[in-house]
């Protein structure tokens, strides 16, 4: 739809209170029930412990804002090294899968070989298998390769459900590449290799950027396969360090808990605000000659 | 520069045969327009030229060599597509560049050449933009240039104008034909527009579902249609075609319309009283005192001609006149077809008789 024919078609939102009622107040409403429980975990995590227990202070503003549960997470566990290791696992699982996955979704949108069909749908299958099946033969593959308790464990296991997802995400992208734009090159003298490398990939930025995204950020969040896989305190990614080591009992240290979250989740927060325009781009899909 | 030859070309997607044995020989700088309605396989058998589609049988030459089993980068050939597929992410310098990159050309002759092509097409001040910086009839101009920078043995248009708005694209096709005067590369041009057709081609292919129905210079196909489909394919508005029973009158021919109406027809040895259709072109309708009786249904003036829609014995005709008329609708007018200007179709068939 152009542009001006979309302001016309919902001329009728125009008027203000109107405007209030269908767009403002739903958003905000929708704001309010997405950032609230981010709210609460940055509130919690600068109260002192005295100001979280007490049943007096307000419960949704800090009176003594403390730094005392930052000092806690990054001198008292091992918060670091697990923060490093979050980075090299989810960034390498990301890589490898996005390369894997260029590769199969241009072979099965482009390449048009017998099965492809098939062989699409199959990864979307796999796709939908959920990882607390999966994990229990994988379990068995981790430890018969050796690899139990380090971060190659994650590293090869993330990209099982990465690759059918970007996978079929890619696949979607490449789709909305016009096809005479591979035949123009074809018949300019390139390869398909060099079709790849030279018209493809870079029209596929933003479903490149969108699936790195995605990708990325279900790795640094995954729970079940690195509680699972990993065992020593040193060699744990950040939401199961911080689970595991900052609940002792039926002790919970929720202050330390929400600054190890909240630190948690800065990285993936700036790459999403970063990428943002890319990312709606490469969902949306459509490359724009 | 090279001649191109199709023999017994055949083409089946699965089990749908699409082409089925097309013979066209191309000469050396020819200008060949393929055309046909929608569906009727042109842009198939352009892309077989290409290399884009495999042939399921027959054989296809460019020069001396064949070219079945010869990939599309190497039939030397450039192609131009409708919707003129340039690469997105590229300026047009590098649009038109990219095929000598590949090739590994030195940078001086890139250079040289893309230069060169920029100003034969007024491209020199828009090289450093992206396509989607430029308007329909610049982009259509850089798929151009970038197909004559190749300096190809045989150039494939696939309806590079029917993107175009109708005044670009009569700005354009007299841009190609200049074009094509000056470089005299053998060009092989699709569309289903007849007047493109008409007025670009040294030679046309009329093609209809998958077949060629006739061969020929424009004026060819017009004063010699071979059947009814190319004599109502070519010229517009389209030949008038009215179903009858010949019949022997006034010392010469005639077909009989209607029991009270017959129009003069071209001599031709059929029997008295088989069936078949007469054609007479718009054109060829003189408005005058004798001939048949026809009613004016609409009178369109367009200035330099005036178009009558009218009908004769039930069924409907168009005549086109130089001259002004008073007549208006429910007129009654008589019409006679200009001597020799008539055409006889076995409506069995579709083949001229006569
Ligand atoms: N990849 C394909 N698979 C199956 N059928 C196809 C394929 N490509 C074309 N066809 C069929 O072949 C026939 C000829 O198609 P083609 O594109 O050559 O027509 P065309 O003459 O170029 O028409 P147009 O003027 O609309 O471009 C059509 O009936 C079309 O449905
Ligand atoms: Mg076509």
């Amino acid at each position: 739809m152009a542009p001006a024919e979309r302001r016309e078609g919902m001329h009728y939102l125009e008027s203000l209170p109107r405007r209030w009622v269908t767009v403002y107040i739903p958003l905000l409403v929708f704001l309010f029930v997405l950032l609230f429980p981010f709210y609460w975990m940055v509130i919690t995590s600068f109260k002192s412990n005295a100001e979280l227990l007490s049943n007096g202070s307000n419960p949704f503003w800090v009176i003594e804002p403390t730094l005392d549960h930052f000092r806690k997470l990054f001198y008292g566990t091992s918060y670091p090294k697990w923060m490093w290791n979050t980075i090299i696992v989810s960034v390498t699982a990301t890589f490898v899968s996005l390369a894997a996955s260029v590769f199969a979704a241009y072979a099965i949108e482009r390449l048009r070989f017998k099965g492809s069909r098939q062989v699409g749908l199959a990864i979307f299958l796999a796709y939908l298998v959920p990882p607390s099946i999966l994990f229990i033969p994988l379990a068995m593959m981790v430890f018969q390769i050796g690899i139990f308790d380090t971060r190659w464990a994650l590293i090869l296991t993330y990209p099982t459900f990465l690759i059918p997802f970007c996978t079929w995400l890619l696949m979607g992208y490449f789709r909305s590449i016009p096809f005479e734009l591979e035949e123009c090159a074809l018949i300019d003298g390139a390869t398909r290799w060099q079709i790849l490398i030279k018209i493809i990939l870079p029209l596929a930025v933003p479903g490149l950027i969108s699936a790195g995204i995605f990708a990325f950020t279900l790795s640094w969040n995954e729970f079940l396969y690195a509680l699972t896989f990993i065992s020593a305190s040193e060699n744990k990614t950040v939401p199961v360090g911080v689970i595991t080591e900052l609940v002792e009992g039926d002790v919970y240290h929720w202050g330390a808990l929400m600054a190890g979250a909240l630190v948690g989740s800065l990285p993936v927060a700036v790459m999403y605000s970063f990428f943002v325009e890319y990312y709606v781009a490469g969902m949306t899909g459509a490359v724009k000659e | 520069m090279a001649s191109v030859e199709l023999r017994q070309v055949r083409k089946s997607f699965g089990s749908t045969p699409v082409v089925h044995g097309v013979d066209v020989s191309i000469a050396d700088g020819e200008f060949v327009v393929l055309v046909g309605p929608s569906g009727c396989g042109k842009s198939t058998l352009l892309r077989m030229i290409a290399g884009l589609e495999e042939i399921t049988s027959g054989e296809i030459r460019i020069g001396d060599r064949v070219v079945n089993d010869v990939a599309p980068k190497q039939r030397d050939i450039a192609m131009v597509f409708q919707n003129y597929a340039l690469y997105p992410h590229m300026k047009v310098i590098d649009n038109m560049a990219f095929s000598m990159k590949l090739a590994g050309r030195s940078q001086e002759e890139i250079h040289a050449r893309v230069d060169k092509a920029a100003k034969i097409l007024g491209l020199t001040d828009y090289l450093d933009r992206y396509p989607r910086q430029l308007s329909g009839g610049q982009r259509q101009r850089v798929a151009m240039g970038r197909a004559i920078v190749r300096d190809p043995q045989v150039f494939l248009f696939d309806e590079p104008l029917s993107n175009l708005d109708a005044k670009l694209r009569v700005q354009m096709r007299t841009e190609i034909k200049e074009l094509h005067q000056r470089l005299k590369t053998t060009s092989v041009y699709v569309t289903h527009d007849q007047i493109e057709a008409m007025t670009m081609a040294d030679k046309i292919v009329v093609m209809n579902s998958g077949r060629v129905e006739q061969i020929g210079s424009p004026l060819d196909l017009y004063d010699q249609p071979a059947n009814l489909f190319v004599a109502g394919f070519i010229g517009s508005p389209a030949m008038n075609f009215l179903p009858g029973k010949l019949v022997t009158k006034w010392g010469g021919r005639g077909v009989q319309i209607a029991p009270d109406c017959v129009l003069p027809a071209p001599a031709n040895s059929e029997s008295d009283g088989s069936d078949v259709v007469i054609g007479v072109r718009p054109e060829h309708f003189d408005i005058g005192a004798s001939g048949v009786k026809a009613q004016v249904i609409v009178v369109e003036p367009t200035g330099a001609d005036t178009q009558v829609y009218c009908r004769i014995a039930g069924h409907s005709v168009t005549a086109v006149s130089r001259e002004r008329h008073t007549f208006r609708p429910g007129d009654t007018i008589d019409l006679n077809p200009a001597e020799g200007k008539s055409y006889l179709f076995n409506p069995a068939s579709g083949a001229r008789i006569a």
